[in-house]
């Protein structure tokens, strides 16, 4: 599973970081980084909602 | 189950039907809408729709892309008869009349939103108001006002500084339109955030020059005298603004009248139990639904976008699960984008809730709240603070000590 960021898009509200806080942070730049690209199937429930909660729409899940 | 009907293609519509395919039902679903556009998003609508960034093409709901269920836009429900159920209460279902035709259903799912409030005496061509006078709701409504925009629209009134009128002004602004923004309360959000944090929200506006006057209402809108185009805005303390658009944002009413005579209590919503059911097989979501919060102690109805999606899809869990459906009681989360400004609340604030600023201060452009009742954490609001909200989101959810939770924002 890739976890694939449309950073242009991507607002940094970091509602991703509080549902899956081992992928996404967003750092006191106030820039979203991604920890892990691809990150185990047991985080995979947590990325789905993540992508699914996404204000912007900025996420996408390959694999 | 075999037929499940969603009323309202839009954002709790759509993941509710999305979330009985994810958990494997495998019956029909329709989705009734009565616009005829494909699903869209709304936040746009106010944002980047307006200030030219997106286009109607950009803002289309991802999750309804490839969804297996039966559209079915442009017919809107008119009435609902549901099934008398047997002594055991056993027997779902019913009938959804819509203006074209009918559909029965074992399920259905409620989730046809909130319309826009408009003003009582001038709200605009059909309540006997000027030309120019709008809400902003609809992807329709989106596009008349922007392509007043692109037209070079010069002057406008917004009526209203809740989230949709304050962001609509800083659209404007960012498109050089003068805004005159007009609010009977005396601060903008005042019960929302309280008066000290609606009023440093008042300034970021003011500081982008545009023209805050709070603490006074809206008499009437009236044709603008002379020759020219626009509105005459009459404001109770005796002025008059001209422009040449008026944009009301004063709140939304839940669109409940085609279920009057229903079954269904309709009473500032859809009124559900805690698990958002409203009477056998029908459950309802999104901007209508009232449901009894235990973690809040009361009745709430909740008009965010997250809301939207997190009790879709808890509608339609209950539907498949039954009665052993858990309680939906989350922790309510929205957001709103003013200029460079982005504003986030988790959980609850309010006007009469203790305040304390655990990052940054009142006058600048970044700094956090914290809000509690009781001694208990109930809410964080960032404004370009959104480690701060995201970092604090489980602590609402446990709801922590009000001291422990002013400790803990102001080490992070
Ligand atoms: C301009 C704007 C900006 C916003 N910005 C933000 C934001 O920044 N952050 C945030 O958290 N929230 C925001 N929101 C709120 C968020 O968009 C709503 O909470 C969300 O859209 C609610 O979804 P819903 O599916 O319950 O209802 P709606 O989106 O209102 O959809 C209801 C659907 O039901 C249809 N319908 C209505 N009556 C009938 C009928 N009788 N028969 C058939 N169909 C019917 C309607 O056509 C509509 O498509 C914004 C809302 C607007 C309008
Ligand atoms: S939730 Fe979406 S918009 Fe927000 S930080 Fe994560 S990717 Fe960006």
């Amino acid at each position: 599973m890739q976890v694939i960021v449309d950073f242009d898009v991507c607002e940094s509200n970091a509602v991703c970081m509080a549902i899956a806080p081992e992928v996404f942070e967003v750092r006191d730049d106030d820039f979203l980084y991604v920890l892990v690209e691809n990150p185990s199937e047991d985080l995979r429930d947590k990325v789905e909602e993540a992508v699914r909660r996404c204000p912007k729409q900025a996420i996408r899940l390959e694999g | 189950m075999d037929a499940i009907v969603v009323v309202g293609a839009s954002l709790a519509g759509v993941h509710a039907a999305a979330a009985l395919r994810r958990d494997g039902f495998v019956g029909s679903i329709t989705v009734v809408d009565a616009q005829a556009h494909r699903p869209y998003d709304r936040p746009p609508l106010s944002k980047e729709l307006l200030t030219g960034r997106f286009g109607p093409d950009d803002i289309g709901l991802r999750s309804a892309v490839d969804l297996d269920v039966t559209w079915r836009l442009g017919s809107a429900a008119v009435g609902l008869e549901l099934n008398s159920s047997g002594a055991d209460g056993a027997a779902l279902g019913g009938r959804l009349l819509l203006d074209d035709g009918e559909l029965a259903f074992d399920g259905l799912v409620i989730a046809c939103g909130a319309s826009a409030r408009t003003l009582p005496d001038a709200g605009g061509p059909d309540a006997g108001g000027p030309d120019g006078v709008g809400v902003l709701r609809t992807l329709d409504d989106a596009l008349a006002l922007r392509s007043a925009l692109d037209d070079g629209l010069s002057s406008v009134v917004v009526v209203g500084a809740g989230f949709i009128g304050l962001e609509v002004a800083a659209s404007c602004r960012q498109r050089d339109v003068a805004v005159t923004l007009v609010e009977p309360m005396a601060a903008p959000l005042g019960r929302i955030l309280g008066d000290d944090v609606g009023l440093a929200l008042a300034g970021v506006h003011r500081r982008h020059g545009v023209d805050v006057r709070l603490g006074v209402g809206v008499q009437r809108v009236t044709a603008a005298a002379g020759d020219g185009s626009g509105c005459d805005v009459h404001l109770d303390d005796g002025s008059v603004v001209t422009a040449q658009r008026v944009v009301v944002g004063i709140g939304v009413v839940p669109n409940t009248d085609w279920l009057q005579g229903s079954g269904l209590t309709i009473d500032n919503g859809v009124v559900c139990d805690e698990t958002l059911w409203a009477a056998p097989g029908v459950v309802a979501a999104g901007d209508l639904a009232r449901w009894p919060s235990a973690r809040f102690g009361s009745m709430l109805r909740v008009e965010h976008w997250d809301h939207a999606v997190a009790s879709g899809e808890a509608a339609a869990r209950r539907l498949l699960a039954g009665a052993d459906a858990p309680a939906f009681d989350p922790v309510p989360w929205f957001w709103s984008d003013q200029y460079d400004t982005k504003v986030q609340l988790v959980g609850m604030a309010g006007a009469d809730a203790d305040a304390e600023v655990v990052s940054g201060s009142l006058d600048d452009d970044r700094f956090a709240v914290v809000y509690g009742r009781n001694g208990r954490l109930t809410g964080v609001l960032g404004v370009n603070r959104p480690r701060h909200v995201a970092l604090m989101r489980a602590r609402v959810e446990q709801g922590i000590s009000f001291d422990d939770a002013v400790t803990a924002a102001r080490d992070l």
